[in-house]
Formats: C-alpha cells, structure tokens, sequence
C-alpha cells in the first residue's frame, strides 16, 4: 500500500480528521467497515496458520512483506469491523521501514475513539496486531544489521 | 404478584445508561446482577460486625460466625439437601469442581478408570478432570448430543463401563441453553454406584434445584449468578463421599490438631474450607437466596419462559437467523447467529445501541466444534428482563443486517 509520500503523523491526523466528522458510534463503523473494503486483501491460501494472530475472538491474519528497506502489510479478517481496524493500522504503518514503526506512537487509536479496544482483555486483537507489526519490525530490523 | 417494575427498581443498576442508552442487560448466563438487599448486607456485614469467623471469643466474631452459619443453613434449605454438614463454601462453580475432582481423583481414581462427561460441558467441567486424568493416567469419555443440542441419553448406558468412577453433567448448557436430564442421568449412574456431580451454575437461577430428590452425589453452583455477590460459591456434597475424600487444601479452620508430626483434620464442612473463607460473600449470598424466595421461583421460570418464547418469536421474525440449541428443554438462554455476519460484529454493534450480550464460544469450545462455528451471540434473559428489551435487541439485529450484508 503506498502512503503517497505521507509522514506516518500525517496520516494519523488525517485517519483522525476523518473521524472527527462522526459523533454517533453506528457512522463511526460504517467508516471503519467502508475502511475495511479498501484493504489489499490476502489469498486464500496466504491466510496460514503462520499468519493467523492469537488472541483474538475474531481471526485476523497479517502477512508482512520486507523488500529490505520497508515493510508492506496485508491483512484479513472474518470480521468485518475487525478488518477496518487493522485496514487502519495499515494504512499508518506499511510502507515503513522498521525503526519507523517501531519509533511510531499510535495517537490516532486514542483520538478516534478506539482506545478501548485496546484492553488486552478486549478480544478484537488491536492490541494483538499493534505487537505483532512491531514485531516483525524488530525481526526484519535485525536482520538489516545483520 | 410478579410485579416487573418493582422488581426493576430493586437492581440499582438496570437503571443505568450506556452510550447515553438504557442498558439493556442480556448477558445474565454470564454473571447477574445484584438486588440493593445483597449489596446492603454485605455492606451491612462489613459497617456493623464484620469480624472473622470461628476464633474469636469476643462478640462480633460471635455475630459473624452465626450469620456465616445461618447461609450455610439458608443454603441447605434452598437445595433441600439432608444436612448443613454437606454444604462446602467455595469461591465459585470452578472451585467447587476442582475441589471435587483432586480429592476425589485422590482417593479413587486409578490408572485406566474413566470419567464421563457431556458434550454441554463448559470448560470449568472439562479441564479439571483432564487434568486429574492426566495425573492418574484415567480416561475421560463424552456423552455426544443430537442436533438440537439434547443429550443422547441412550448412549449413558452404552458409555458406562465397569471402569466408570464418576460422571460430571452439566444441569444447562452454558452456551445453548439445553437443559440436561440429571435425574435420569443419576438413575442410569446409580445402578452401576457410579456417583454424579451436577455442574448447577445455569440452573440453580431458574428452577427449583432439590438435590434429595435428584439424588444428586455433588452439585455445585456461583453466587454470582444466582443474584450473590462474586467470589462466593457452593459445594453440595453427600455426606458419605465428602467424609471419605481427603481435604482439597491445608491450612487453618480446616484443622482439629496441628503438630509437626502429624495433622488430624476437623469434621464436615470445615474440612474443606481450609484459611479464611469469603463469609461476606455466603452472608450476601444467603440474602440473595432470601430475595429469590420472596419473589418465588415458580413466578421467576413463569416469567422468563414467557421472555424465551416471545424473543424466539420476535427474533425469527427478522429472518435469516440459525439458533442453536433448539430442544424444547432450555432455559431463557438463546444462541444464535445472523446470516453470515460475525459474532463479534453483530456484539460491537449491539453494545453500541446499549445492549450486553455475549459472543464467542462461551468457554465451551466442544459445544460450537459440535455445531462447526467459532461462536454464538448469546442473548441470557432473567426475570429482571422484559419484551420491550427484547425488541430493543431485534432493533439492534436489524441494525446489524443493515450495516454488515
């Protein structure tokens, strides 16, 4: 996914511009869902236990993709508000190279509102994708010193 | 008289608002909430004589060691079990089944005995006797269910073996609703002397439970889910076993004498209810007892079968919805999912729209591996719920439908 030259801030602000114009929860996941749809989809047979995040009561795939500089994100879920929050996280962080996503402070999450899926008692996994993105970050980040 | 208002204004918080939306609280499966007449004698408990139990010689010890007694007592009464010396305070259904299954498995379990449970079983029910299976290298075998959830009640017969040392059932599912037959389950075990505990935690809260009648060996329950405050639960089990099984954990009240070289250990219940236990919570919960008593039981199933049939109603009526457990013999517990929208979708919406219900697997994986899903919604209605709250729900299902397909 390409950030069309954007600092990763920029595009938190403008996640967070968007979401601003919504006071009911209801127009809040239509947006999260209409996010969804624009997400760059895995295959079928991408979706692999290796990429299947745990802890989540909906499945959430991640597949990264390191090109030796940044890492490209795909995603998939079964659930469909839970695709439109990681189509965010990936939004903000693919196209980055690890120090930056592992650098980034996700203010964004706190300022639309979904901080409070952010409980590690939550069972939609943001807070499982968040730490597996940055994750493979730190591997891929590694293996560049290396 | 069933007066639901009235009834309303006694749980403090059904009068709240979530989202700036009346709550509309279906998640009673998971825990219930609680009248002002438990909150207030436990308050009551710790603002006028809160004191420990059973060593004191000074007068609020007094006190508190009556109350203590007297919910043991009121405990007996409301499960007509023989005698107060069989009813063990846990800290809930899962301690109750764990104390069960070690001491139990410690005194009669061997290597190549089995255990027989039901394919209903939460979690709480399962775990505990793989675990003592695997430290006494015993078996556990499962009682399978047809396609409406009911037990198959004719493999009982055809699963017990000279081996079988216990069976654990669940009195309702959890997850679905679907109500056990305990009492022919307890027949079919007591002609081989096989014992039986009943996993009560989803029926102790919507029916008469008479563990004589049942004949039941051990039935165990929570609290919280019958209008008591958390962390308080309940072993019931018949005096022969408990007096024959060693004690579950060590420590103090739980003693006759103490020396370095050996413990001789006190009689029923104490036996089993090793350190300071949670009095408060079995005070609270004999209050809850007293509030359920005073509405009548009779009047609460009334009710909440009147709440199951017209939210099966209702709920059919938007089309497009699978149920599961669809026995006629559930309690107000309806499990479901809406075309092929996620649970967890349709749970973040309603939750929105100020309604709580359930979504997942309910910690009984078997039940939905059994179905082939991941998970249900669940809607667990009581008596303290109404019709206009569910059609809040079919509100919010439509809602769901409209934003996701």
């Amino acid at each position: 996914m390409s950030n069309n030259g954007k600092t990763i801030n920029q595009v938190q602000d403008q996640i967070i511009d968007e979401f601003s114009l919504f006071d009911d929860w209801m127009d809040k996941y239509d947006h999260l869902i209409e996010e969804g749809k624009d997400l760059q989809l895995l295959d079928e047979n991408e979706k692999k236990q290796d990429f299947l995040i745990e802890g989540c009561q909906s499945r959430v795939w991640l597949k990264p993709d390191f090109d030796g500089e940044k890492i490209y994100f795909k995603a998939d879920s079964d659930a469909i508000i839970t695709k439109g929050i990681v189509a965010l996280l990936i939004k903000v962080l693919s196209g980055r190279t690890p120090s930056e996503i592992l650098e980034t402070d996700l203010y964004f999450i706190e300022e639309v509102g979904l901080s409070q899926n952010l409980s590690p008692t939550r069972s939609n996994g943001l807070l499982a994708m968040v730490k597996q993105m940055k994750l493979y970050a730190m591997a891929y980040k590694a293996k560049q010193k290396g | 008289m069933f007066d639901i208002n009235k009834i309303r204004s006694d749980f403090p918080v059904l009068a709240r608002e979530v989202y700036g939306k009346p709550l509309v609280y279906f998640d009673n499966g998971a825990t219930t909430q609680k009248p002002a007449r438990v909150i207030d004698a436990v308050r009551e408990a710790y603002d006028s004589y809160y004191s420990n139990i059973h060593r004191g010689v000074h007068a609020l010890s007094d006190i508190s060691s009556g109350k203590y007694e007297n919910a043991r007592e009121k405990v007996r009464a409301f499960i007509n079990a023989e005698s107060k010396k069989e009813i063990i305070f846990t800290a809930g259904t899962t301690a109750s089944i764990n104390l069960v299954a070690f001491s139990f498995g410690e005194r009669y379990i061997k290597k190549g005995d089995e255990v027989l449970l039901t394919a209903l079983e939460h979690h709480a029910n399962i775990v505990p006797w793989q675990m003592m299976c695997e430290r006494k290298g015993a078996v556990l075998k499962v009682i399978p269910i047809n396609d409406d959830g009911s037990l198959k009640l004719e493999k009982v017969n055809e699963l017990i073996t000279g081996k079988t040392k216990i069976i654990a059932v669940t009195h309702v599912s959890n997850a679905i609703g679907v109500i056990n037959p305990v009492k022919e389950i307890i027949e079919a075990a007591h002609k081989h002397n096989i014992p039986v505990l009943v996993d009560g935690a989803q029926g102790i809260q919507h029916g008469h439970v008479d563990v004589m009648g049942l004949d039941a060996d051990f039935y165990v329950f929570s609290g919280h889910k019958v209008y008591g405050p958390t962390g308080i639960g309940v072993l019931y089990g018949k005096r022969k076993w408990l007096e024959d099984m060693p004690p579950y954990q060590g420590g103090g009240d739980m003693v006759d004498r103490v020396s370095f070289e050996k413990t001789t250990y006190n009689e029923l219940p104490f036996k089993f209810e090793a350190g300071t236990t949670n009095f408060v919570g079995a005070i609270g919960l004999a209050e809850a007892l007293n509030y359920i008593g005073s509405i009548g039981m009779d009047n609460i199933s009334k009710h909440e079968n009147e709440l199951k049939h017209y939210a099966k109603e209702r709920l059919e009526q938007l089309g497009g919805l699978t149920f599961y457990g669809t026995s006629a013999n559930t309690i107000s517990i309806l499990s479901f999912l809406v075309d092929n929208i996620h649970q967890y979708d349709a749970g973040m919406i309603l939750d929105k729209m100020g309604v709580a219900i359930r979504t997942g697997s309910h910690c009984a994986q078997p039940v939905m591996s059994r179905f082939g899903i991941d998970g249900t919604i669940r809607a667990s209605m009581c008596f303290y719920n109404t019709k206009e709250e569910i059609d809040i729900l079919c509100e919010g299902i439509e809602k769901v439908k409209m934003m996701m397909l």
